[in-house]
């Protein structure tokens, strides 16, 4: 006989559990549910920058035959946005629109070429201001408003000083200043957005299916827009096309079907096309940064002063938090002391900016690290050196009450250096050929396992997982957590099936329909595997408790002696024991099925700290760590670099799925490149010229280096199996890396990001006249 | 409204006549007329290739091919690639290596790497990423996809042999 053990799948290989629906063409996202029943919705968008007086006159497509329903601002005065304190948008611009393609009005009709024909026959007016495209003109003493209560056109303005920076300072041996400047950049999610809402007359009850990150931001909102009560609304979201942050809040593409489909009084289904995506944004903000910083002969860091500018685009969004976020994540990577920050959130007239994948902490970690680089090396010092000169202690709480109790970032060190051969090849690089150059480059980051205060502070546990056990003995999973593409689903019916020591196709997962599932916050700040994550492990818990009672009652033994063998339940070694299905039977008699719920909550010394305004944003209940080597070949005579290698390591805790971990971590590296190396939004007076997958340029597979992976786990105390964050963390450290490989290869460091050909061409020839300028110089003294 | 035309193809095996504006993209008739929504629309320029399906022995990107374009033609589209409920081996393979992440690129890439094997059996890893090129992934840094195909170009060069 085979021995009877627990399948255990924590910690292993295992595919995704949706896999087989997105291989065969089964998976529907919001677009795919084709309904001859639905009208075609569309959306017209300003062709102004920023304007007031703005006059829509729907009448002669309203006459149009086959158009059911048009919609304006006057169909809703209700704002909405994410932070409570930031509901600045509407979803159709009233009296005033502060960017091109904020949308004005929309239409429902029988059909797309109907829809599309009416917006040509909706007439616009409107007095135009001026409007401002960059932080400097809209920070102009001179410059308008583009909020009232926004003065100086600043979102948010964030100042805090821990310790004392000049004192700081004053103990360095070397202090240097530099600026860098970090490009626009945005998702570019595969899936354009959409959304199909099904009003229901009779009953005043409306579905939305909505290709979002967070349906419960989206269920508060459409409530609030259409002023209707939260019970009479449900919100669905099928599969999803990728995220990284573009739909971490409510956009207004769900909110507009919501209006249009009330209106038409039946379904509308609204998919924008991809200019209107990139429009709808929610990026990563243009940002600017100085950054000063003092360091002792042996590497370490005395003393920050860093002030950071990010271009936030017309409307709040997430802008607080990302300007804060810059801020508070200075710390909990390295042992720092005497910092200061001061954070200008800017208002301008260009599409808003949003809560892009390592939300707030990338542009700033580019910053810092290629500073500390760049010092290192006029100090003599190795890269590696000064990280480790600068190393935390776990645990521990940072000088801005960031709490850190597992840190593994020295392992992640240890492991890069070793295996990209960082000792034995470092300035020894062959060139591969005339004119070309080869570097290594290296650079750390982190990221937060969750924000620890959620920004819709309720009173309720941050995450809460029902189960489902019934008569047939298999287990549903009942969640809100939104599988986007990073595995959530997946991690959570390992989680079930691990803790009951059963095969994972006893467990199903239903996610994210608010009619089913209980509420979840969404996927955003890599917070599922550790919040809901540790939810599914205390209802699987739970769960078990229920079953090993009843295996006891059948048994007649003590629930302590009931030995837990996943499909069988025995009260020891010589006892056959009971099958699951035996035990399932026992546990539903006389009570029928069975529900168990699992909860969890931060703790509150995680929930960052008091010192300063906004403090609380960069609390986490854990950190996770990486580092990485790149290596690049610079061609100097076109400029252009190419990656040949990255080296990653990633500190995730215990990795609760190895193979959507290493996933997450190629795919953050990555997204890195793109933003490092091509990627860029751009604008023509206010209007989006990069709008389309030719022009907003990602890397192809062709770009796409070989990146090479390890898993550091330093096991969390707190998080599920130990478990923390792993789809964020290995972005920004990309960007130093990449930019320190360079100036190994060919001397320059650029501080401005793309590293396109062109700069790198234009900076090769701009040393070159200098050089040939000197060597004149030289001949005729 | 347009003047329809008549149009007789074969999607993934079965006879299908429609009638059809000829403006009708084929994106849009396999997705609105045929249900066949497994093929996605990414960028609508020919750029990304979610859309992409196999229209007479050669990749196509169908959001920038009529439907009409397709009238006599045999066509393949990812739900034609599964045979007698068991997934093609490069369907399994996008499984197993997890050369998917949120999947939407994903049938696209599956048709064109179905293609791919067969102009190219036992491709080299260079040659996957060139012949991948005209589909963009967002989610997995290409490396897993790479991993799949060469999985499946293994696995049908054995059983290859082994006929």
């Amino acid at each position: 006989m085979t021995e009877i053990a627990p399948v255990k799948s924590i910690g292993e290989y295992v595919p995704m559990v949706d896999g087989p629906d997105k291989v065969s063409g089964r998976a529907k996202y919001t677009a795919d549910f084709v309904d001859p029943g639905a009208l075609a919705g569309r959306i017209l968008r300003s062709p102004y920058s920023h304007a007031e007086d703005l006059q829509v006159d729907t009448s002669a497509a309203e006459a149009m035959p086959g158009v059911v329903a048009v919609v304006t601002g006057a169909d809703c005065d209700k704002t909405f946005g994410v932070l409570p304190i930031a509901y600045t948008e509407y979803p159709l611009a009233r009296d005033r629109v502060r960017y091109r393609g904020e949308p004005i009005a929309a239409v429902a009709a029988v059909d797309d070429a109907t829809a599309l024909e009416a917006l040509k026959r909706i007439k616009v007016t409107a007095k135009e201001l001026p409007a401002y495209y960059t932080i400097k003109d809209a920070l102009a003493p001179e410059a308008i408003l583009l909020h009232e209560d926004r003065p100086g056109n600043v979102e948010r303005d964030v100042f805090f000083e821990l310790g004392n920076v000049a004192d700081g300072l004053a103990e360095a041996d070397l202090v240097r200043e530099e600026t860098y400047n970090c490009a626009e950049v945005c998702q570019a999610q595969m899936e354009m957005h959409a959304a199909l809402a099904d009003y229901d007359p009779e009953r005043d009850r409306m579905t939305v299916h909505a290709s979002t990150q967070v349906p419960y931001y989206v269920h508060l909102m459409l409530a609030r827009t259409l002023d209707m009560p939260k019970s009479k609304i449900r919100v669905v979201k099928p599969h999803i096309g990728g995220g990284f942050g573009c739909r971490t809040e409510t956009l207004n593409v769900e909110l507009i079907a919501g209006l249009l489909a009330r209106k038409a009084r039946g379904k509308v289904r609204l998919v924008v096309n991809r200019e209107e995506t990139f429009i709808t944004h929610r990026g990563r903000p243009e940002t600017e940064i100085r950054i000063k910083m003092g360091m002792t002969k042996d590497g370490r860091i005395t003393g920050v002063d860093c002030e950071t500018y990010q271009r936030g685009g017309a409307y709040g969004g997430y802008g607080i938090v990302t300007i804060l976020y810059s801020g508070s994540l200075l710390y909990a990577i390295y042992d720092l002391h005497n910092v200061k920050y001061v954070g200008k959130r800017v208002l301008t007239n260009t599409p808003p900016c949003g809560a892009m994948r390592g939300h707030g902490t990338v542009n700033v970690r580019f910053a810092f690290e290629s500073l500390m680089d760049e010092m290192a090396q006029e100090l003599g010092l190795d890269p590696f050196a000064v990280r480790r000169a600068n190393l935390l202690e776990a645990p521990t709480f940072t000088e801005n009450d960031l709490m850190v109790n597992s840190y593994g970032l020295p392992e992640c060190l240890d492991w890069i250096e070793t295996a990209s051969g960082w000792r034995d090849r470092r300035g020894k690089l062959q060139s591969p050929g005339p004119g070309k150059k080869k570097g290594l480059g290296m650079a750390c980051s982190h990221y937060v396992s969750g924000a620890s205060k959620p920004v819709n502070w309720t009173g309720e546990p941050h995450a809460t997982v029902h189960l489902k056990l019934d008569f047939d003995g298999s287990i549903v999973v009942l969640t809100g957590a939104a599988e986007i593409g990073q595995g959530s689903s997946t991690i959570l019916v390992q989680t079930v099936a691990d803790v009951l020591g059963l095969d994972m196709s006893r467990v199903r997962i239903v996610a994210s329909d608010s009619e089913v599932t209980p509420k979840d916050n969404g996927s955003y700040s890599s917070r599922v595997t550790f919040m809901v994550g540790n939810a599914a492990l205390e209802a699987a818990e739970r769960l078990k408790g229920v079953l090993v009672e009843a295996a006891a009652r059948k048994l007649e033994a003590r629930p302590e002696d009931i030995e837990v063998l996943g499909e069988v339940y025995r009260a020891g070694a010589q006892d056959t024991g009971l099958t699951f299905d035996e035990v399932v039977t026992e546990a539903l008699r006389d009570t029928g099925t069975i529900t168990v719920k699992g909860n969890y909550s931060t703790l509150p010394e995680s929930r960052g700290g008091r010192k300063y305004r906004g403090a609380a944003i960069g609390g986490s209940m854990a950190y996770s760590y990486a580092a990485q080597v790149v290596e690049v070949t610079v061609d100097e005579e076109t400029g252009e670099v190419a990656v040949d290698k990255v080296w990653v390591a990633h500190d995730c805790g215990k990795a609760l799925n190895r193979l959507t971990v290493e996933g997450q971590i190629q795919g953050s590296v990555w997204m890195g490149m793109g933003q490092a190396m091509s990627e860029e939004t751009g604008y023509y007076n206010g209007l989006m010229v990069t709008g389309n997958m030719l022009d907003y340029r990602v890397p192809t597979i062709q770009d796409s280096p070989p990146i090479e992976t390890h898993i550091v786990e330093s096991m969390d105390p707190h998080g599920p199996f130990g478990a923390k964050e792993a789809g964020e963390g290995s972005l920004s450290s990309f960007l130093p890396a990449l930019t320190a490989a360079v100036a190994d290869a060919i001397g320059i460091r650029f501080n401005d990001l793309p590293v396109t050909p062109d700069r790198v061409f234009a900076a090769i020839e701009k040393r070159e006249r200098a050089r040939a300028r000197e060597a004149a110089k030289k001949g005729a003294a | 409204m347009a003047e329809k035309t008549k149009i007789s193809l074969t999607v993934n095996g079965n006879a299908v006549e429609a009638e059809i504006e000829p403006r009708t993209l084929l994106i849009h008739f396999l997705r609105e007329h045929l249900n066949l929504t497994g093929a996605h629309i990414g960028c609508e320029t020919s750029h990304c290739g979610a859309c992409t399906v196999d229209l007479d022995g050669r990749s196509v990107k169908s959001c920038t091919v009529f439907a009409v374009q397709a009238n006599g033609g045999e066509l393949l589209t990812v739900e034609g690639m599964a045979a007698g409920g068991e997934l093609h081996p490069l369907q399994q393979a996008f499984v197993d290596q997890h050369g998917l992440q949120c999947g939407y690129c994903t049938p696209g890439m599956l048709v064109r790497a179905y293609r791919l094997l067969q102009e190219t059996p036992n491709p080299t890893d260079d040659e996957i990423r060139w012949g991948l090129s005209g589909n963009l992934c967002r989610c997995t840094g290409y490396q897993n996809i790479v991993k799949a195909v060469r999985q499946a170009a293994d696995e049908l060069g054995q059983k290859e042999a082994a006929e």
